[in-house]
C-alpha cells in the first residue's frame, strides 16, 4: 500500500535526521525584540551569516517588547538557558552591567577568541554608552538612535510658519499657530516622555541628570534633575497643556501616529521612527535637531543616544564563544553596517560605515538620517552629555513619567513634582546600589 | 441503631486524599513559602547576590506613601469591578433565561468574551478609547467631551474598570444563568398566582434562592479583581497616569518584573496574600450566613 510505503519512508527520515549529529554546526542563539520591517533585518542578518560560513549558526529569536525579552532574559539565566546573545535596550544598560558572572564583556570575548577589534572603529558617542569609564566595550551596539524633532512640512505651510522652529520658545509660538490654525487638539506633541523631558533635554542643555556624570562614574550617583532650568521647562508645557498647544501623548511610542495622521504636525520621537514614517505618512516631512532653551548657557550640547545593544551571556562553551565573536565582526563590516542604517534609519556604528554613507552622497537625498548623527557629534560630549547609567532604569522611567503626568494634569507643581520624581528615583538607586556590587 | 458503611481499610482515605493535597501543595503551599522566604531576602535580578535582611523589605514598603494609594485604588477598582460585573450579568442572565427566540446564539455570545486573554481584552479596549487613534474615543472628542485617560486618572479608572468587567460578565453570566435555571417553575408559578408582579416574585423568589451562587461568584471575583487583573491594567494604562490605576497586583508586577525588585515585590504579594485570605474568611463568616441553601 502506498500510503504505508510513505509512512515507512517519512519514519525513516525522521529517525536520520534525529540521529545525525548537524555536521557539527555549533548553534548561536539570538533573542531580540525587533518588530516589522527590523525584524525581517535581524532574519535576513542571520541568514546572511549562516550562509558566509559554515562553522556555526545564528539562530534569531523574537522575545516580544524590550523589557519583555530583557526578563525573558534575566529569566532564562536563573534557570540556567540563557541565550548566547540578548538584545538589550539602552536603559537595561546598568543592569546588565552590574550582573558581573551573568555577562561576557564583549572586549573580552574579542580578545579570548583572538578577533581582530579595534574598539577606536567604532563611533565613540555611541560606544561611550556601552563601555566602562576607561573604555571597554562591555556589549555590542546594534541598533541605535537619538530623539529628533518630527516635522509636518505641509502642515507647518499651511499654518503660516516659514521657518523649521529651533528652540523651545519658537516651537511654542509655532504650536500655537499651528493650533490656530485648525490643530486643535495638538500643536505639538512627543512620545516616550522621560527618554524625551528628562534624559535628552539634560543633555541637550548641558545640566546634569544625575551626580557621577549621570551614574557612569560609579552607582552611588544621586539625581539632580530638579534644577530650576528643568523646572521651567515643565512648567512651560504644563501651560500649554491646558488648551492642548502642546498634548501628551504617553509615556512609550503608542502615540506616533498622532504624527503620520496629521493631528500633531510638531512631534518629538525617536530617528528610528524613519521607517514607519516614510510608509505611513501621506504628506512631506523632514527631521529636525531637538530645540533648546536660547538663555541657557552652552545649548544645544550634544544628544545621547537611545536604542539597543546586544549583550553576551556568560557561561557558554568557548567554541560557542568563538561564533559569536565571528559573528560581531560580520556585523561591523563596513558595507554592511552602511547598508543596515540606510536601510533601517538606525545609526551606523563605525567611522568607516558613516563615511562611507557620507562619500555616496546619501545624506543628499535623505538629510532626515543625518539629523541624529549631527546631533550627537554637535560637540565634544561632556560629563553630563557622554550618556547615562542609572538602576532599575526600566522602572524608573515610568516612575518620572508618573510625576510629569501629575504635574500635567495639575494635581502636582513642577517643582513638586521633579522633587518627588528625583526623591523616588534616589530611593530605588539605594536599593540597587546594595545589591550591584 | 444507625446504620452505616464501614471502610477498615486505614489506608484508603489517605490515599483518595492524595491527589488533591499533591496539588494544592504544588501549586499554592509551595510557591506561596516561597514568596514569604523570598519577602525575607534582597536580591539582584539575575539571583546573583542574596541577602538575608529580615523585615526590610516590609518596611520600606509600609514607608512608601504610594504603597497605601495603590490600596486605596485597589478599593475602588474592586468594588466597581465586582458591583458591576456581577449586578450586569444578573440583568442579562435574567434575560436570557426567559423564552427568547435566538436564546442559544445569545448565551453563546455572551459567553466569548471569557476566552479572551486579559491582556488581549486590554488591547482591544485601548483599540476603542485610546484619545486620539480609539474609535470611540474620536466621537467623543467630536462632542467636545475632553477624554483623556492618558492625564486623566478618572478616565483610566473608567477604562481599566470596563475592560475588566467586560472580561467578567461572561463568567458570571454563566454561573447566574445556571442557578436561575435551577429554580423549580411552580414556585414562582405559585408566586404568580398568589399575585406577585415580575418585580416582588424576582426579589422575593428569585434572588434568595439564587443567593448560593451570587455568594460563591462574590468570592470568585474578588479573588479575580486582586489577582487576574494586572495583564488588563498593564495593557490599558501601565498603572498610570500617575499610578491613578496602580493596584496592589499591577504594583507586584511593576515592582517585581519591571523594577527587578524581587524581595519587595515577594513583601507586597505576602501582604496581598494575607489581605485576601482574610476577605476571604469575612465572607464565609458573614456573607454566608445570609445565604439560604
Amino acid at each position: 500500500m502506498a500510503f504505508r510505503q510513505f509512512g515507512v519512508a517519512a519514519s525513516v527520515t525522521v529517525a536520520l535526521a534525529l540521529a545525525t549529529p548537524a555536521y557539527a554546526v555549533t548553534e548561536i542563539q539570538w533573542w531580540h525584540a525587533m518588530t516589522g520591517g527590523n525584524n525581517d533585518i535581524v532574519n535576513k542578518l542571520a541568514e546572511d551569516f549562516n550562509a558566509s560560513q559554515s562553522d556555526y549558526k545564528v539562530v534569531p529569536t523574537f522575545k516580544g517588547s524590550y523589557p519583555d525579552t530583557m526578563n525573558a532574559g534575566i529569566a532564562a539565566f536563573r534557570a540556567g538557558t540563557a541565550p548566547h546573545i540578548i538584545q538589550v535596550f539602552e536603559v537595561g544598560t546598568a543592569t546588565m552591567m552590574s550582573a558581573t558572572g551573568a555577562i561576557k564583556p564583549v572586549y573580552q570575548l574579542m580578545k579570548d577568541a583572538n578577533e581582530p577589534f579595534d574598539p577606536k572603529a567604532y563611533l565613540p558617542a555611541i560606544t561611550g554608552y556601552y563601555s566602562t569609564s576607561k573604555g571597554d566595550m562591555l556589549s555590542f551596539p546594534f541598533n541605535s538612535s537619538s530623539t529628533v524633532m518630527w516635522i509636518n512640512n505641509d502642515e507647518l505651510k499651511k499654518a503660516g510658519i516659514a521657518e523649521i522652529p529651533k528652540t523651545w520658545p519658537e516651537v511654542f509660538d509655532a504650536a500655537k499657530k499651528l493650533k490656530a490654525a485648525g490643530h486643535t487638539t495638538c500643536g505639538f506633541s512627543n512620545a516616550w516622555a522621560s527618554w524625551v523631558h528628562i534624559e535628552q533635554f539634560s543633555a541637550w542643555h548641558n545640566v546634569p541628570i544625575g551626580s557621577k556624570a549621570n551614574g557612569l562614574d560609579g552607582f552611588d550617583t544621586v539625581l539632580t534633575f530638579n534644577s530650576p532650568l528643568h523646572v521651567k521647562h515643565l512648567q512651560n508645557l504644563m501651560d500649554l497643556q491646558k488648551d492642548k498647544t502642546y498634548d501628551y501623548a504617553g509615556r512609550a511610542n503608542a502615540s506616533e501616529n498622532r504624527f503620520a495622521s496629521g493631528e500633531c504636525a510638531i512631534f518629538l520621537t525617536s530617528s528610528g521612527y524613519y521607517a514607519t514614517a516614510k510608509s505611513t505618512a501621506k504628506f512631506d516631512f523632514t527631521s529636525a535637531p531637538m530645540p533648546y532653551y536660547p538663555d541657557a548657557a552652552g545649548a544645544p550640547q550634544n544628544s545621547i543616544i537611545g536604542g539597543a545593544s546586544l549583550w553576551v551571556m556568560g557561561g557558554k562553551k568557548p567554541e560557542e564563544y568563538k561564533g559569536v565573536a565571528k559573528f560581531f565582526t560580520f556585523l561591523s563590516d563596513t558595507n554592511r553596517q552602511a547598508d543596515l542604517h540606510q536601510k533601517s534609519g538606525y545609526l551606523p556604528i563605525t567611522k568607516a560605515a558613516y563615511e562611507k554613507t557620507k562619500a555616496d552622497g546619501f545624506y543628499e537625498k535623505n538629510p532626515v538620517l543625518q539629523t541624529p548623527l549631527k546631533e550627537l557629534t554637535n560637540k565634544e560630549p561632556t560629563e553630563n552629555s557622554r550618556g547615562l547609567r542609572f538602576g532599575n532604569m526600566v522602572q524608573m522611567r515610568d516612575l518620572w513619567a508618573e510625576e510629569l503626568e501629575a504635574a500635567l494634569a495639575g494635581k502636582k507643581t513642577a517643582q513638586e513634582a521633579l522633587d518627588a520624581a528625583v526623591a523616588r528615583g534616589n530611593a530605588m538607586l539605594r536599593t540597587f546600589e546594595k545589591t550591584a556590587k | 441503631m444507625e446504620k452505616s458503611v464501614v471502610f477498615n481499610n486505614k489506608l484508603l482515605p489517605y490515599l483518595l486524599l492524595v491527589p488533591q493535597l499533591i496539588i494544592t501543595f504544588v501549586f499554592f503551599y509551595w510557591p506561596a513559602s516561597q514568596a514569604v522566604l523570598q519577602s525575607f531576602k534582597r536580591e539582584d535580578a539575575f539571583g546573583l547576590t542574596s541577602e538575608f535582611v529580615g523585615l526590610e523589605n516590609y518596611q520600606s514598603l509600609f514607608a512608601q506613601p504610594e504603597y497605601y494609594k495603590s490600596m486605596l485604588t485597589t478599593v475602588i477598582f474592586s468594588s466597581l469591578v465586582a458591583a458591576l460585573s456581577l449586578s450586569i450579568a444578573l440583568l442579562f442572565a435574567t434575560q436570557a433565561d426567559k423564552n427568547l427566540k435566538a436564546a442559544g446564539t445569545y448565551k453563546t455570545l455572551m459567553i466569548w468574551p471569557y476566552a479572551v486573554a486579559p491582556a488581549v481584552a486590554g488591547v482591544l479596549w485601548i483599540f476603542m478609547f485610546h484619545p486620539s487613534l480609539g474609535t470611540l474615543a474620536r466621537p467623543l472628542r467630536w462632542m467636545n467631551f475632553d477624554w483623556n485617560p492618558l492625564l486623566n486618572g478618572n478616565h483610566a479608572m473608567i477604562l481599566v474598570v470596563m475592560a475588566a468587567v467586560w472580561k467578567q460578565i461572561s463568567y458570571n453570566f454563566l454561573f447566574f444563568l445556571a442557578g436561575l435555571q435551577s429554580i423549580p417553575k411552580s414556585v414562582l408559578e405559585a408566586g404568580a398566582i398568589d399575585g406577585a408582579g415580575p418585580m416582588r416574585r424576582f426579589w422575593t423568589i428569585v434572588f434568595p434562592l439564587l443567593s448560593p451562587t451570587t455568594f460563591f461568584l462574590l468570592v470568585v471575583n474578588v479573588v479575580y479583581v486582586f489577582f487576574d487583573t494586572f495583564g488588563i491594567i498593564d495593557a490599558v494604562t501601565g498603572g498610570g497616569p500617575a499610578g491613578a490605576t496602580t493596584t496592589m497586583v499591577y504594583k507586584v508586577f511593576a515592582d517585581g518584573r519591571l523594577g527587578g525588585d524581587l524581595g519587595g515585590s515577594a513583601a507586597q504579594s505576602v501582604v496581598l496574600m494575607v489581605i485576601v485570605i482574610a476577605l476571604t474568611a469575612v465572607q464565609f463568616k458573614y456573607v454566608e450566613r445570609k445565604v439560604q441553601y
